[in-house]
């Protein structure tokens, strides 16, 4: 019989659970996040209480074993969300406090080059973001933009976006997601908006001029492609379809 | 003609100096500014170079921007290349008359001239919107070549000064510019480059008869001493300014003046080798003119060719190839069917097989069909445990290619005693490029006079 443990879906209820699963030394365990938990009949399910400071000592107790690579590693296939990557990082920490050093690099175990694969995800989505986000300036002088990644990798590009626009407000919005991040010129805080949909598409809410930017930009987008070396297959590769919705080069005038 | 041009700059240029000093906020004319955009980038976008990596400029004192992280391509054009900086003339009036250019003196095309004003605003207000990563700033040569590169240092000192930006500055060297304005550029700039355009010393006086090659060299000469001199004074007194952190780069436009695959990548190891050239650039000419020294318009663009240079390029930088290995006097062109390191292996089938659990990094990576990623994968991977054949084909390394290359511990995956040929066929025959189609037309392109390599 499998046991399985439920959490919240939090990063802090994925660590408390390793914490428990250890604490209670099972050996055949599943975990589940509760948004996608199906429970069955043969296995016994039990719901996990995120505790913020077992999971910080989860956290800090996880460097003995794990490189500061790994512990990087962790937290971004954490947020994939895709399914099973709770499993893939237990095994990945079991084994590194069993075998007392971090097997990060153990490429031809079929689970760490999955995690592996998951942390490449991660980052080229992160890549894309720090990339694909286009600011537009409101009446108030905050650049304002919206995204919708494939992973959560909001709270991944904070660090980028902090250092390069030390001098302008700013709020990037996960529409998928429901959250954003707000910089003052100080910090940066979590926040979430009550009118999305109108703030996204009301023109009124933006300066005058940002219209006119958008423009030179798209225009400036057109000019500088070679149509003697027309690869549309390349185009898309780079820039697929399901981010055209927010990149103001592409949408159509 | 000539004088009108001149004397329309002139009266630009004092506006531009009027606007500075007075600092008189006018507000943009978007109208004007989005004509000049379209010409000068129209005009601008045959120089490829799109690097933003490499510098290490920090954000200081809360100012605008940073480029001390890796590259960010913010989009694709239709054509598949990548958009990362703001790539404009600052005008493409020019004296000069370059065959291969578009903006070439005798060209009858619409002219335009940017303020230097209009470009650091356009530069800071596309940066801060995270359209780009900085500017790329190129210009036809407009009275002299000091004349243009003063400018060129102009609007570079003003985004760094007034405005505080530390986004991606990459200017062009103007052929001919002074040493002093050289030297100011890269303090300014993080990339310096001047394109050699034409590879060929024959091909430069046929196609740019204006132009020395002297010319070119020398600010390149100039950026490469004063990278190391910076670099050495850094040393010891820690607060001389970075110069010209990004390196400097250039490009040779390939197919527009006959040289052979090898000639140009000679030159190429050369200028790696003689100037630190953080990049060089190929860019397959396009045809833009009825001039009949060039490929008539119409003539397809030698993609496939570009391409192969590019891995030729990548081999010498990132696997320990020597460019006397890939190309040479019985090999001065690189095949078109298939890429330049399986090409060297069938040449040299005496080296095989290497063995995937004991060979060092630089064998694994001569491996065809394994990238520098899957040698670093290899190499972790078999500290714990002997890989197997599953093991690399789940590691993604492509297997089409490679198992003809290879053994693991000593057993075979599929190493016979073939003919560089049988094997050619069987790796053909299993793949699928999607370059095959190109293959005809372009090896005729380019069979004709071939003129020996140098070196």
């Amino acid at each position: 019989m499998i046991k399985i443990k439920v959490y919240d879906g939090s990063f802090e209820g994925f660590l408390t659970t390793v914490f428990e699963i250890f604490e209670e030394k099972i050996l055949e365990v599943q975990i589940q996040n509760q948004l996608h938990a199906s429970p069955n009949f043969f296995d016994s399910t039990e719901m996990v209480h995120t505790n913020r400071q077992i999971a910080d000592r989860v956290w800090k107790g996880l460097s003995k074993y794990c490189s500061k690579k790994g512990k990087s590693h962790i937290y971004r296939a954490f947020l994939s969300e895709q399914g099973g990557t709770e499993n893939i990082l237990l095994h990945y920490i079991k084994r590194c406090i069993d075998e007392r050093k971090c097997i990060l690099q153990d490429y031809a175990d079929p689970q760490i080059l999955k995690l592996a694969q998951r942390v490449k995800k991660v980052g080229r989505e992160k890549h894309r973001m720090d990339a694909f986000v286009r600011f537009k300036e409101t009446k108030d002088g905050v650049y304002f933009a919206v995204i919708e990644p494939d992973f959560n990798v909001l709270p991944l590009i904070i660090p980028h976006f902090k250092s390069r626009y030390a001098d302008q407000q700013w709020i990037i919005y996960d529409m998928r997601r429901n959250y954003g991040v707000h910089y003052n010129l100080e910090d940066v805080t979590q926040i979430t908006l009550d009118r999305t949909p109108q703030i996204t598409t009301n023109p009124s809410f933006f300066s005058s001029e940002e219209k006119s930017f958008e423009l030179l930009w798209r225009n400036y987008f057109k000019s500088t492609n070679i149509a003697s070396r027309k690869n549309h297959t390349l185009h898309q590769q780079h820039v697929p379809k399901r981010y055209w919705k927010y990149l103001s080069e592409k949408i159509p005038d | 003609m000539d004088i009108f041009q001149i004397n329309r700059w002139n009266i630009s240029f004092l506006v531009d100096y009027f606007h500075i000093f007075v600092h008189i906020p006018i507000a943009m004319d978007f109208e004007r500014i989005k004509e000049k955009l379209n010409i000068l980038a129209d005009a601008a976008k045959y120089d490829v170079s799109c690097s933003s990596s490499g510098s290490k400029r920090k954000n200081t004192n809360k100012g605008l921007g940073d480029s001390s992280g890796m590259g960010i391509c913010h989009s694709y054009t239709e054509d598949g290349r990548c958009v990362s900086l703001l790539k404009i003339l600052l005008t493409n009036h020019c004296i000069f008359d370059c065959a291969y250019c578009v903006t070439r003196k005798s060209n009858d095309i619409k002219r335009a001239a940017f303020k230097v004003q209009e470009v650091v605003d356009l530069t800071i207000a596309f940066y801060r919107r995270n359209y780009i990563e900085g500017l790329f700033l190129s210009s036809g040569i407009f009275k002299s070549a000091d004349a243009t590169m003063e400018r060129l240092v102009l609007v570079a000192k003003k985004l760094r000064e007034e405005e505080n930006f530390n986004g991606y500055i990459h200017l062009k060297s103007i052929p001919g510019a002074s040493d002093e304005l050289m030297r100011e550029a890269g303090l300014y700039a993080d990339r310096l480059s001047v394109n050699i355009e034409i590879p060929s010393e024959q091909g430069l006086k046929l196609l740019a008869p204006d132009k020395k090659r002297e010319d070119f060299i020398k600010p390149m000469e100039k950026v490469k001493n004063e990278i190391i001199q910076y670099k050495e004074d850094r040393k010891l007194i820690k607060s001389t300014p970075i110069y010209a952190p990004a390196g400097q780069s250039t490009q040779m436009i390939i197919g527009a003046s006959g040289e052979t695959d090898a000639e140009i990548m000679y030159h190429s190891a050369f200028f790696y080798k003689k100037y630190n050239m953080k990049r060089v650039y190929y860019s397959g000419y396009i045809p833009i003119s009825y001039d009949e020294r060039l490929p008539a318009i119409g003539t397809e663009v030698p993609m496939l060719r570009e391409n192969r240079l590019y891995q030729t390029d990548w081999l010498m930088r990132f696997y320990g190839f020597d460019v006397r290995e890939l190309l040479n006097k019985d090999h001065p062109n690189l095949d078109s069917d298939i890429d330049p390191k399986l090409s060297w292996a069938l040449r040299n089938l005496h080296l095989f097989p290497i063995d995937v659990n004991t060979a060092d990094r630089s064998q694994l990576a001569r491996i065809p069909g394994v990238g520098m990623k899957s040698v670093y994968k290899i190499v972790q991977a078999r500290r714990y445990r002997q890989l197997n054949v599953e093991h690399l084909k789940a590691m993604g390394i492509a297997m089409n290619r490679a198992k003809y290359f290879m053994v693991c511990s000593g057993k075979s995956i599929d190493f016979k005693d073939r003919t560089a040929a049988q094997i050619k066929q069987l790796i053909l025959s299993n793949s699928n490029s999607k370059f095959s189609s190109a293959y005809s037309q372009q090896l005729n392109l380019f069979t004709s006079e071939q003129t020996p390599i140098v070196a």
